[in-house]
């Protein structure tokens, strides 16, 4: 029997959670990608092991919310580039011909591998938690104390907060360029440069001093440690965003919808 | 099995190689300057770093006109580099290289000139040959913003670059393009050395900072193990013996190691 | 010509190629044929230089492929087609590999021409190119040296049947006017349509050399046999049987395991027409699946 038509009675979309452990599977099942996770891995505990002796020999105090912030801050500076990789290298190795004939609902890809991002954020968070309370632990142990518990909530609160944006933010720039190279240097001169270029500026042009929390992305998150936020403070924090979050990744995702994929 | 293969050689059997000379060294570099520019990505690279280069200048030629406080000279146009020049030149070093493993074009690049350090020594030296020339744009750029600047502003013009400040300017944009180049050649892969370049550049140096303020011991030792530090007074032209000290040491750890395991490796390596 | 003596490449504990060696003669199209994965590949990269061997050695014309001065002059490579940067167009592909060996810009021209990429074509990036335009882009530059020595892996692949001929009468020509061809494939009749001289390699070994007709005598001993139709196959059946041949109904006709010679000779004798009367092919494509049983990845029995 051959029909004209295709029977699609019995087919189901493709769940969503399904294509998210697909992308998932995808971060770290190529070279690139696990070696990029190991060389976190190992920062971690080689920062944490400098910090515990360094700690140890000066006879320094050290708390949980230290040990945390530690390995917290070695996962934020790498990771980002992993939430990059998970979009260009669909392009670099043009693996998106066989992801969007797969789901040709390309919307639906990309939230998967936005999620997929703030799902290894939350993981690294976790990864920070547990590394630091071993470091901590080591730490009481070595000194004879009892380990010191301190946590700060309110900046640990910040840092999942900017560090999803960070995230949010490579997402978005390599949306936006498609392209490894471009959106990794863009991306470390966004968070590492930029800020100071505009904290220069304000120093130099006073009218500048005024107008740049509303474009600083950076340092409008930065508040956030210092929670809580005034209601200027708020709405500096949401335009900056728009400029450097939902613009970029509003541009880049009509770009991928309608790109023709080679 | 036939053995008919097997007979003899005769006639025409060995290759003639007396009528041909080997590639000359400056035919390959014309060839690796030549790819350095002629994709799509290697030339908006170019044309980017140029770009920003003049408009960074621009906005602090701008600010300088505007701003009653701040007076700019010839040397502080320059200074401004470390914004476009400083951050892509060891981008497109790392480039050069690790786009023949990306694209694969190593394959043919090396069957075509089998002495490798050949190939690699011509992308050196198109790499220094980049790095003059952003030197000799910035220099112009530069040079405009000044005049500019004094019709401008109220300020008088400053020509203030001395020998050292410009042999210190030029030497800081080789090492920046080299030090890329290094990493590369360690990695030879694109995003992997530009993320370990970035981190080296503008993460690494605070964290020393930070382990040199808690820590008298490590205050010491740093120049020495801290490349972009033993740098600083090359900005300023106060380098003096024990600067140069640090400077040799450090830059042979950042510079020079990366450099001699990554050449070796793409040496030896099986080229996929 | 190529000599490969004793080539060995192995990756851990996987042997890619084991002991191989063979020779390419200049003037003859030598086909290297076997399954995917038999280590063709692993080998041609050898002769080149891109992988070290473990043990052996291959010399082109006498030469290592390293001691070759300007090697492009003298041997044309063609690995992958798609090892080149897809922001390149065809043309400053070739461009570029032509100031590399030193040759003047018509060379450029010259060579898509020969290829049959039109100019506008050539203008394109190779990202924009098909797989068959990249190979022909591929040979193009093989062939911009002018070289004496060839070596192509799977320069067919890809390829529409026209382009497939026009490389076949490309690579003979080139052998008949004394260059050395060395070409790869893993369809015997690709190969056979071309090569005066084959080598089968499975597994990393080489199972089988030498020119079809010495193959085929080796595989069966000498034992030919002939595909028969007649306007009555069963008369001629008959008449074969009585003088001891095996036959056996194939198609519309028969199988005789015989020369096609006692064939013509037996219907002559019955006088029973025939309609067509040629030699069996399969014999090689037979041996070749069974020379290379053992790496098949499908056991066809």
């Amino acid at each position: 029997m051959t029909a004209a038509t295709l029977d699609l009675g019995d087919a189901r979309p493709i769940p969503f959670h399904r294509l998210v452990s697909v992308e998932l599977r995808k971060s770290y099942d190529t070279r690139a990608g696990f070696w990029l996770l190991m060389v976190i891995g190992l920062l971690v505990v080689a920062a944490e092991a400098i910090v515990l002796i360094v700690t140890v020999v000066q006879d320094e105090p050290l708390s949980y919310g230290d040990t945390t912030a530690v390995a917290a801050f070695v996962t934020s500076v790498l990771l980002p580039v992993l939430g990059i990789m998970v979009v260009t290298s669909e392009w670099s190795q043009r693996t998106a011909m066989v992801t969007f004939a797969l789901e040709p609902r390309r919307p639906h890809v990309i939230a998967a591998k936005a999620m997929v991002g703030l799902l290894l954020t939350l993981a690294t968070i976790v990864v920070a938690l547990v590394v630091g309370l071993v470091t901590v632990l080591l730490y009481a142990a070595l000194q004879g104390e009892s380990p010191v518990w301190h946590f700060g909530w309110t900046g640990f609160t910040a840092f999942l907060v900017t560090q999803t944006f960070a995230m949010l933010g490579g997402f978005a720039l390599a949306t936006l360029l498609l392209n490894t190279p471009a959106a990794i240097v863009v991306f470390f001169v966004y968070r590492w440069v930029l800020p100071g270029l505009l904290a220069l500026g304000t120093a130099l042009i006073g009218w500048f001093g005024s107008l740049a929390p509303w474009i600083d992305f950076q340092s409008a998150q930065g508040e956030l440690y210092d929670f809580p936020l005034t209601g200027e403070q708020w709405a500096q924090l949401f335009v900056s965003g728009v400029i450097w979050l939902v613009v970029p990744l509003l541009i880049g995702i009509w770009r991928v919808l309608r790109a023709e994929v080679k | 099995m036939s053995m008919n293969s097997m007979a003899a050689p005769g006639l025409g059997h060995s290759l003639d190689i007396s009528g041909t000379t080997p590639t000359p060294f400056a035919r390959l570099v014309r060839v690796e300057v030549r790819k350095a520019y002629d994709t799509r990505s290697g030339l908006w690279l170019l044309i980017s770093t140029a770009a920003l280069t003049a408009v960074v200048m621009v906005i602090q030629l701008a600010v300088g006109a505007t701003q009653e406080d701040v007076s700019l000279t010839y040397n502080s146009f320059l200074t401004s580099t470390n914004f476009s020049i400083a951050i892509l030149l060891p981008v497109i070093g790392i480039l050069l290289l690790t786009s023949e493993w990306s694209q694969r074009t190593a394959m043919v690049s090396f069957s075509l000139e089998p002495r490798r350090p050949h190939v690699i020594l011509a992308k050196l030296t198109v790499g220094v040959l980049l790095a003059v020339a952003a030197v000799v744009i910035a220099l112009v750029l530069a040079a405009l913003c000044n005049v500019i600047y004094g019709v401008v502003s109220s300020d008088p013009v400053v020509w203030n670059l001395e020998a050292a400040r410009l042999g210190g300017f030029l030497l800081l944009q080789l090492i920046g393009m080299l030090t890329g180049f290094a990493f590369a050649a360690l990695l030879l892969n694109s995003p992997a050395a530009i993320v370990f370049y970035m981190v080296y550049t503008f993460v690494l140096p605070g964290l020393f900072g930070i382990g040199a303020a808690l820590m008298d011991w490590f205050d010491s030792v740093r120049p020495w193990i801290d490349f972009n530090f033993a740098q600083g007074p090359l900005v300023d032209a106060t380098m003096t013996p024990e600067d140069w000290a640090h400077f040799a040491v450090s830059g042979f750890i950042w510079l020079v190691l990366p450099l001699a395991i990554g050449v070796w490796r793409v040496l030896r390596a099986e080229v996929k | 010509m190529i000599q490969v003596e004793g080539l060995t490449r192995k990756y851990g504990s996987f042997t890619a190629v084991d002991d191989v060696s063979f020779v390419c003669q200049p003037g003859r199209v030598t086909g290297f044929l076997g399954p995917n994965g038999a280590g063709k590949t692993t080998t041609m990269r050898v002769m080149v230089g891109l992988t070290p061997p473990t043990a052996g050695r291959v010399t082109i014309g006498g030469h290592l492929y390293k001691d070759i001065p300007n090697p492009g002059r003298h041997v044309g490579v063609l690995l992958d087609a798609s090892a080149q940067h897809a922001g390149r167009t065809g043309r400053e592909i070739l461009e570029i590999g032509a100031r590399t060996m030193g040759l003047p810009a018509t060379r450029v021209d010259e060579m898509i021409e020969l290829v049959s990429l039109t100019p506008q074509e050539a203008k394109r990036r190779l990202r924009n190119y098909s797989l068959g335009m990249k190979q022909r882009l591929g040979i193009a530059h093989a062939l911009l040296g002018d070289p004496s020595v060839l070596i192509l892996d799977e320069p067919a692949n890809g390829l529409d049947p026209a382009g497939i001929r026009w490389m076949r009468g490309l690579l003979k020509g080139y052998a008949e006017r004394g260059g050395t061809v060395l070409l790869s494939s893993h369809l015997l009749h690709e190969v056979e349509q071309i090569a005066d001289e084959m080598i089968l390699i499975g597994n990393g070994r080489i199972v089988a050399q030498g020119d079809k007709k010495s193959l085929l005598a080796g595989a069966d001993g000498g034992k030919a046999s002939t595909l028969v139709t007649a306007l009555d196959n069963t008369a001629l059946a008959d008449a074969l049987t009585a003088k001891g041949f095996t036959v056996a109904s194939a198609g519309e006709g028969l199988r005789v395991e015989v020369e096609p010679v006692e064939v013509g000779r037996t219907a002559l004798e019955a006088s029973v027409v025939l309609t067509d009367l040629r030699a069996a092919e399969g014999g090689l494509e037979d041996l070749f699946l069974e020379l290379t049983a053992e790496t098949q990845r499908e056991h066809t029995a």
